[in-house]
């Protein structure tokens, strides 16, 4: 059943927010401190699991999937839903502060990248376009 | 005529979510159709979504005079909750399904470098432009350096530390910036600095840390880049809030005396 992923995804992500917002209140600060990250983490654990058992049918596992696909689309409508206004009316320091820390950190790329040995290859040509 | 434009406006803002899916969707196509003509393929479909979609909220932001871009007009405002938090969150997490853990393992002990490289460079950036703009007060520089992190590292650093509300409007000015210039500038950096790999995408979420900066931006670069740079990515905002007001505040208030 479709439902059986959506819901698995959702409780990844119930779970994780928990972690994320108790971690916060651990260490003293008013913000969730990496819920997505922790939900992702949980949900690569027990999809591979899932899987591994059979329990994971492919029909359940299209109830992930869908959203993954649904993401782009999504982020449009994070883009159109922005305060781009404030942004551009932030003034001079704003905009040198936004664009230098882009900047310099687009620089460090490279650098870290060495980090952990050589750099990986790059991920191979998608032969088929990719599905949004 | 007006009454039928009223209706379909009281339909459109009644079902907002699936006017928000059908308005996304024309949107989708008409950016993979400018992509495929216009530019050969050469600049991402989603790239130019993700641009027209800043477009959108510069309008809307003009037009309605609010916070929430084009979803401040009443027909769109389902695009406010398309976009908003709890389904982007949902989406990204369900990128993950398919991530290679073997290559997160690989890239782990880089992107844990990349999260602390990140949060010290931002704030190191945005209080020396603070100072040179003549904030030269330690509360300030550190709010302002907080907005270089994140538009939400920013005003929670300058309301731990006390930062006057004009400093933390700033804050939040130059957080926007990075997420917007991260959101439509990545493709065009991701050749230079070899962002098409999943370590690199991690090491790119640690350094940049603006979740939807960083969510939009390998989008529109390449899609299966972004479960790797969202996780690091995630961390990124908590860590910035933990140390801006303490240690990095501190250390700022050591320099200036």
């Amino acid at each position: 059943m479709v439902i059986y992923g959506v819901a698995l995804l959702a409780g990844c992500m119930l779970v994780g927010a928990f972690i994320g917002e108790l971690i916060g209140l651990l260490i003293g600060i008013d913000a969730n401190v990496g819920g997505v990250g922790i939900s992702m983490l949980l949900l690569i654990l027990v999809a591979a699991k899932g899987r591994a058992s059979g329990r994971l049918r492919p029909i359940s596992a299209t109830g992930i999937t869908f959203w993954s696909g649904i993401y782009i689309p999504i982020v449009v409508a994070m883009a159109a839903s922005q305060n781009v206004v404030a942004a551009v009316r932030g003034g001079t320091a704003a905009v040198v502060a936004g664009v230098l820390a882009v900047v310099v950190s687009c620089a460090l790329v490279p650098l870290l990248s060495r980090i952990g040995g050589e750099r990986p290859p790059p991920l191979p040509d998608p032969d088929v376009e990719q599905g949004v | 005529m007006t009454q039928i434009l009223d209706l379909l406006a009281d339909v459109m803002s009644r079902y907002g979510l699936i006017t928000a899916f059908a308005i996304v969707g024309i949107t989708v196509w008409v950016s993979y159709q400018l992509s495929a003509r216009l530019t050969r393929g050469k600049l991402h479909g989603s790239a130019i979504a993700i641009m027209l979609g800043l477009l959108a909220a510069y309008v809307g932001g003009v037009v309605t005079g609010g916070s929430r871009g084009i979803a401040d007009l009443e027909v769109l405002a389902g695009i406010g909750l398309m976009g908003g938090g709890m389904l982007r969150d949902f989406a990204i997490i369900a990128t993950a399904f398919g991530v290679d853990t073997r290559e997160l393992a690989r890239a782990g002990a880089a992107g844990v470098i990349s999260l602390f490289t990140g949060v010290f460079v931002s704030f190191a950036i945005g209080a020396t432009v603070a100072y040179a703009f003549g904030y030269t007060d330690p509360v300030s520089m550190t709010t302002i350096g907080g907005g270089a992190a994140t538009y939400i590292v920013g005003p929670v650093t300058g309301a731990a530390i006390g930062a006057s509300s004009d400093v933390i409007a700033l804050s939040i000015a130059a957080g926007l910036i990075k997420s917007m210039l991260v959101m439509a500038g990545t493709p065009f950096v991701a050749p230079f600095i070899g962002l098409n790999n999943p370590r690199s995408a991690m090491i790119y979420g640690g350094l940049m840390g603006t979740t939807s900066g960083v969510a939009g931006g390998l989008a529109a670069t390449d899609e299966r880049l972004v479960p790797y740079g969202a996780m690091t990515a995630t961390f990124y905002t908590g860590l910035g809030a933990l140390l801006g007001p303490s240690v990095i505040f501190l250390f700022i208030r050591a320099i200036m005396g």
